[in-house]
């Protein structure tokens, strides 16, 4: 009974969306748009060409830099708070949850404000003599990086706050107590039976990054284009859903077999739970 | 079991910020609502229209809705592929008359969701300049009416360059001065369309060697600007991020009415002319209603109230003429006459060549 709703809402907005996608992916562009259904691989031939693969390839190295650097900020900021008094969670939670309060466009377009040439930071260091002339701060991977990271962090820290905060302080009390120095605690006890927070805040952080195509057309200055901006280049101004579509399934698969190797790092974590039992 | 309410606790709470947070950075996509045209009483004197934001004069619907007693509903697009989009996935449905540009109007009649106009309930036709009687895309205006036109060119802040821009080649070989604060327009057919014009060919081409050529050309060009931008270009000038952009008349005409050191230039290559226009979809049950529009729209003092508040010309003749003359010399691209405007090159549908161009123009933002 309960599974009920749980597997309608996965067919209704998972299986029939990416069923429909797969379809397309077969047929080809009407001269003015729309869908002629002709049946052929032409599309899947198209997107494995070299220009396709290397905006793929680029999409990845961001979105897995953006991951990296969102572990290693989300997991200290997520261990801090589990580690705090109870009353100062709820709130400090809050904070990392409030700007998404304000709409994510208008908080994209503040970091231009900041980092452009005569914006504040670049006039800041030019002010105190730090730098002669302004740094290139926009338009460019570094500023794309920095804006998934500042989007998705929280998407980070919350499946980490969620593991770190149910492990408790007892295993890394017990691991002191017989003897093991903090790093091997943190090491050898607390990172290994947080993975499964680890694995679902890389994969919350990854799979947005690759699919966003505000952050490389407002920070990046449209110079360079990732696998979000390119399908909805060819949706909406090349309206050539099937090639479009085509490309959203590549997107899909990496999806996929990220969730497979989540679900394989959850089985092995539960297996091991009962085994000690 | 030690604990076990505790974890399940901070579960709970983490869902409920996760969802939470969901809820509330769910709004960063485009607009979403569409509005339902097509209503069942098809006696009810009703209207849902969709426009670029921004693109009509704040009390053009309302005075409209009094004159006629007409009920509007209004719906934004932010561009014409946008409104494509949501066309398509209603099948040709959902709206009653949509602002489109000349291309899409093709498009729109290729797939016959384009209602063929009835003349006789448009007496304002008459306004029109000749030139807005003989569009490329639509001859005779048999299924669009032009509301605004204009032309591409570069505008510049005139104490930030050293020399007055004439050629699209200041994009590929700038002065020193001007490297790396520069934009161009990055969406498709005005990406390409300062090459195609300075090597010599049309900005309609689906010529595949065309097409290269302008794609090298324009990833030469790539490496001395500051990025490619389709709407916020004229306040990277009025901030002086940016020197010299790629850009609409009328938009640069936004830049200069808050820096009045800003002018615009068509360079001496030429350039596009591109129309604006009406459309009502061949859906729409509402047609009488949507006839009342657009003649509404072409009365002399509304085209004047559009021209003044959009900044671009309109196709009206009448209209133009009562433009306040102190408005043309603040904004001089409004005087623009449509001789000169047609002088250049009109935006046509790129049929199949579409693949072509947006292959181009993934390998120059990818480059």
């Amino acid at each position: 009974m309960l599974l009920g709703p749980g597997v309608t809402w996965w067919v209704v907005f998972f299986a029939v969306p990416v069923a429909i996608l797969f379809a397309y992916s077969f047929f080809r562009r009407g001269t003015f748009g729309g869908v002629v259904y002709d049946l052929s691989l032409d599309n899947y031939r198209r997107a494995i060409d070299p220009l396709y693969l290397n905006i793929l390839w680029f999409s990845i190295r961001v979105a897995v830099i953006t991951t990296g650097l969102a572990l290693l900020i989300g997991y200290p900021a997520a261990y801090f708070i589990a580690s705090s008094p109870r009353r100062l969670r709820l709130p400090l939670l809050v904070i990392v949850i409030l700007p998404f309060w304000t709409s994510f466009l208008i908080r994209t377009y503040a970091w231009i404000v900041l980092l452009n040439p005569v914006g504040l930071i670049n006039r800041s260091l030019q002010g105190l003599g730090v730098t002669d002339g302004p740094l290139p701060l926009l338009y460019n991977e570094f500023a794309i990086v920095l804006g998934l990271l500042y989007a998705y962090l929280p998407l980070m820290i919350l499946p980490l706050y969620a593991s770190i905060e149910r492990l408790g302080p007892s295993v890394r009390e017990v691991a002191a107590d017989l003897g093991a120095p903090p790093a091997n605690t943190f090491l050898r006890v607390t990172l290994p039976l947080t993975l499964p927070g680890i694995a679902a805040g890389c994969i919350f952080v990854f799979v947005p990054s690759l699919g966003n195509f505000i952050v490389p057309e407002l920070l990046g200055g449209g110079r360079k284009i990732m696998m979000g901006n390119l399908i909805q280049q060819q949706f909406l101004q090349a309206r050539d859903w099937p090639f479009g579509a085509t490309l959203a399934l590549f997107v899909v698969a990496l999806m996929l077999v990220l969730l497979a190797i989540q679900a394989r790092i959850l089985n092995r974590e539960r297996s091991q739970a009962s085994d000690g039992r | 079991m030690k604990g076990s309410i505790r974890p399940f606790r901070s579960l709970a709470l983490v869902g409920a910020l996760a969802l939470l947070l969901a809820a509330c950075s769910s709004d960063d996509g485009g607009g979403g609502g569409t509005g339902g045209g097509n209503d069942q009483n098809a006696g009810d004197r009703t209207l849902v229209i969709s426009n670029w934001d921004a693109y009509m004069p704040k009390k053009l619907i309302p005075n409209f809705e009094a004159a006629t007693g007409i009920d509007v509903q209004l719906a934004i697009h932010t561009t014409n592929e946008d409104i494509m989009g949501k066309i398509t996935a209603q099948d040709g449905g959902g709206f009653d008359v949509v602002f489109v540009s000349g291309p899409f109007v093709q498009a729109l009649v290729a797939q016959g969701w384009a209602a063929e106009l009835d003349h006789s309930q448009i007496p304002n036709l008459a306004n029109l300049y000749p030139e807005a009687t003989q569009l490329a895309f639509d001859p005779g205006n048999r299924y669009s009416i032009p509301y605004a036109w204009g032309t591409t060119g570069i505008c510049y802040r005139t104490d930030l360059v050293q020399q007055m821009p004439s050629s699209w080649d200041v994009f590929r070989n700038p002065p020193a001065d001007l490297a790396g604060k520069m934009t161009m327009l990055g969406t498709d057919r005005w990406l390409l369309q300062p090459a195609l014009i300075s090597l010599g060919y049309s900005i309609n081409t689906t010529n595949p060697a065309q097409i290269e050529e302008a794609t090298a050309w324009t990833l030469e060009a790539k490496d001395n600007l500051l990025g490619f931008d389709d709407t916020t270009f004229y306040s990277k000038l009025v901030s002086g991020e940016a020197s010299l952009v790629q850009a609409w008349d009328g938009w640069c005409e936004y830049g200069r009415a808050d820096e009045p050191k800003i002018d615009f230039v068509v360079p001496d290559e030429g350039s596009d002319v591109w129309t604006d226009t009406m459309v009502i979809l061949a859906s729409s049950e509402h047609k009488e209603e949507a006839h009342e529009f657009l003649n509404y729209v072409l009365d002399p003092k509304v085209g004047a109230s559009v021209s003044g508040f959009v900044l671009y010309k309109v196709p009206n003749e009448p209209a133009m003429e009562s433009v306040d003359p102190a408005l043309l010399e603040q904004f001089p691209t409004l005087a623009l006459s449509p001789s000169d405007l047609f002088q250049q090159e009109a935006e046509e549908d790129l049929g199949q060549g579409v693949s072509a161009w947006s292959e181009a123009v993934a390998q120059i933002k990818a480059g």
